[in-house]
């Protein structure tokens, strides 16, 4: 068999494959096309070696690389999705809804979690994009009340890390209405007077950058990562012409005006850590921002790398740009 | 007039009734009660008609280019009126109408979105999709509304907010979020009427209100028919499975709960008798204003806030 055969997939297969199946141990960046072996990809949270493109990441490997030692503990979302509308286009919607559960292993789209950043408590409620596209439904939403709520209740900052294409068209105008739901939600906790730090990833569009996701305190962005509220299909077809180099991309929006910073990956959790430090008058433990360079490795499986040896993957600063 | 596919044989019965007339203005002839049992005929088939509208028949009446609009309400509705301008930032956007004016005697604040009537006036209004501007001036004419203790009204009428590239370089996305949690903050009573079409956040950047009511034959959902059938159906001719799927009527949407009162129209539609839509308009949003003037002002906040936070917790239907 042609070796080729064995990793040029077409990239829906990707995409319903769950992601621990080591039948794919070749990745082909989207973006410069090169091949990174998959535990390369791992050891850099997927980010490319060669280009620096910063690829989506699964919610677990997302939330393992943030908190303390790797570990965090998430709370139960209730109630469980609804089909409220009975709504079923060339497929129905709870059938979507399943399939979606058992590809992921999620209920829905977002994960809540708490744990420790540094020594300092945190409420991360973080989006799978793996799951319907990351999309905003009454589940969603509920999941960003509840993260807010917790925040409230722990007195920590909340943070919300969005995947997202927007509303999801099958919870119809209940999807709408939790763009209203989540922005009271995070402004509970701005009137406790707790940070809320939204951190966008690729990609966050729709109805959820129209809400809960443009109302950070501090708004992080991922390098390359698509953020804007109308899709570029639908722009190109209003305005008939070509889009601006970079548009709708993080440094894009960084240059005018939308964003507070454009954080590569293996530093975040040490910007997040800062940020929080600083908003909540803390000093965060002496170890942790010793470790914060040089550790980024050891929180990636959440053990120390025993091979000192081996050389760093390399990882631009500013890995993606398109100018 | 302007008449939808669906509503050729009342255009033919029209037209008719329209010869018959010329007829008897030209030859004295007496045929009034020809006339008299047509129009009787029209004005059955017309209600039987609007009575079970489908859900993409009313999509195409809430975007008859006859409806009445932000504008037209504001005339009828609003003496006193003192329009406002500008988001102080950037510059003026005509697709979000707003001032100050007189809501039957009441110092009110009103914000609409207005499609515009003509080529000049539709260009003026940017078809009535707003752009980060339009929200901006709507968050500073919410705060000014709380600032002074103005009750705000609201008409939402647009097809989505306006996708261009300085719309978004402008923070399209954050000027929505702003707006609609500026709806969500003041301590005044707060009442949203979709008159047309609800498009999308484009919509609810204006519509979280105390009170949201929706006029007969309008729609409100989270994305156009065409839309959705697009990216659902990945073919924008299932426009009417989609205006189906959505639930978009006012009718379903009360029965999910979500809107507060339905506005009856005259038969055959706002557009047909805009003078009678005008009044029903009035008469609801007047009944429910005088009973959240009564409530106190961070009471209306806290309500109107709980409101939003609960829907779809239990997952609603």
């Amino acid at each position: 068999m042609n070796w080729l055969t064995n990793f040029v997939k077409p990239k829906i297969q990707r995409l319903v494959r769950p992601k621990e199946v080591p039948d794919n141990l070749w990745h082909q960046c989207p973006k410069c096309s090169e091949m990174v072996f998959h535990r390369e990809l791992e050891k850099t949270l997927r980010v490319c070696v060669h280009c620096g493109h910063h690829m989506r990441m699964p919610v677990k490997a997302r939330l393992k690389m943030l908190f303390d030692e790797g570990k965090w503990a998430e709370i139960e979302l209730q109630p469980e999705p609804t089909d409220p509308l009975r709504f079923k286009d060339r497929k129905r919607y709870s059938e979507r809804l399943k399939e979606a559960q058992t590809e992921t292993g999620l209920k829905d789209a977002v994960v809540v979690a708490h744990g420790t950043m540094g020594g300092l408590g945190v409420v991360v409620a973080a989006f799978e994009f793996d799951f319907m596209g990351g999309s905003m439904g009454a589940a969603v939403g509920e999941a960003i009340v509840a993260a807010a709520e917790l925040a409230c209740l722990q007195e920590a900052p909340l943070i919300v890390i969005p995947s997202s294409g927007g509303a999801r068209m099958q919870e119809g105008i209940i999807s709408l209405m939790q763009m209203a739901r989540t922005t009271v939600a995070v402004d509970k906790v701005r009137e406790k007077r707790l940070p809320y730090i939204v951190v966008l990833t690729d990609p966050t569009t729709g109805g959820v950058t129209a809400s809960f996701a443009m109302l950070g305190d501090i708004a992080v962005a991922e390098p390359g990562a698509l953020i804007g509220f109308a899709g570029a299909r639908v722009i190109e077809q209003t305005i008939r012409e070509k889009l601006p180099e970079g548009f709708q991309r993080s440094e894009y929006l960084m240059d005018h005006g939308m964003v507070d910073m454009v954080v590569p990956r293996h530093e975040l959790r040490a910007k997040l850590i800062q940020l929080v430090g600083l908003l909540m008058h803390k000093n965060p433990a002496a170890d942790v921002v010793a470790l914060a360079p040089s550790a980024r490795r050891r929180k990636v499986d959440g053990k120390p790398e025993t091979d000192t040896s081996r050389p760093e993957p390399a990882i631009p600063d500013m890995a993606f740009d398109e100018r | 007039m302007h008449f939808l596919d669906f509503e050729k044989p009342i255009a033919e019965l029209e037209g008719k009734i329209a010869e018959l007339r010329h007829l008897s203005d030209t030859d004295g002839m007496n045929i009034a009660e020809e006339v008299a049992r047509l129009q009787t005929k029209v004005e059955r088939d017309l209600t039987s008609t609007y009575a079970r509208l489908s859900p993409w028949q009313k999509t195409l009446v809430a975007r008859h280019p006859d409806r009445p609009h932000t504008v037209d309400y504001i005339k009828a509705l609003i003496t006193d009126f003192m329009p406002l301008a500008g988001d102080r930032g950037f510059g003026e956007d005509a697709a979000v109408v707003g001032g100050v004016g007189r809501f039957k005697g009441r110092s009110v604040v009103v914000i609409g979105l207005e499609k515009g009537r003509d080529t000049e006036t539709r260009l003026k209004h940017n078809f009535g999709m707003a752009r980060p501007e339009g929200y901006r001036k709507a968050k500073r004419l919410m705060e000014l509304g709380d600032r002074f203790s103005l009750p705000i009204l609201t008409f939402v009428d647009t097809a989505g907010a306006y996708p261009g590239v300085g719309a978004e370089e402008r923070g399209q996305s954050e000027a929505i979020a702003r707006s609609i949690e500026a709806c969500l903050d003041v301590r005044v009573p707060l009442i949203a009427t979709v008159i047309g079409e609800g498009g999308s956040g484009g919509a609810i950047a204006l519509a979280v209100g105390n009170v949201v009511l929706m006029l007969e034959h309008s729609i409100y959902s989270v994305i156009s028919p065409e839309g959705c059938a697009s990216i659902l159906w990945r073919d924008g001719n299932q426009a009417k499975s989609a205006a189906e799927a959505l639930k978009l009527t006012a009718q379903d949407l009360e029965r999910l709960g979500i809107i507060d009162g339905i506005v009856p129209e005259p038969v055959g539609g706002a557009h047909r008798a805009p003078e009678a839509t005008f009044t029903a308009v009035r008469d609801a949003i007047d009944s429910h204003l005088t009973q959240l003037v009564k409530i106190d002002p961070s009471q209306l906040r806290a309500r109107r806030r709980d409101k939003f936070l609960q829907m779809g917790r239990g997952g609603l239907g």
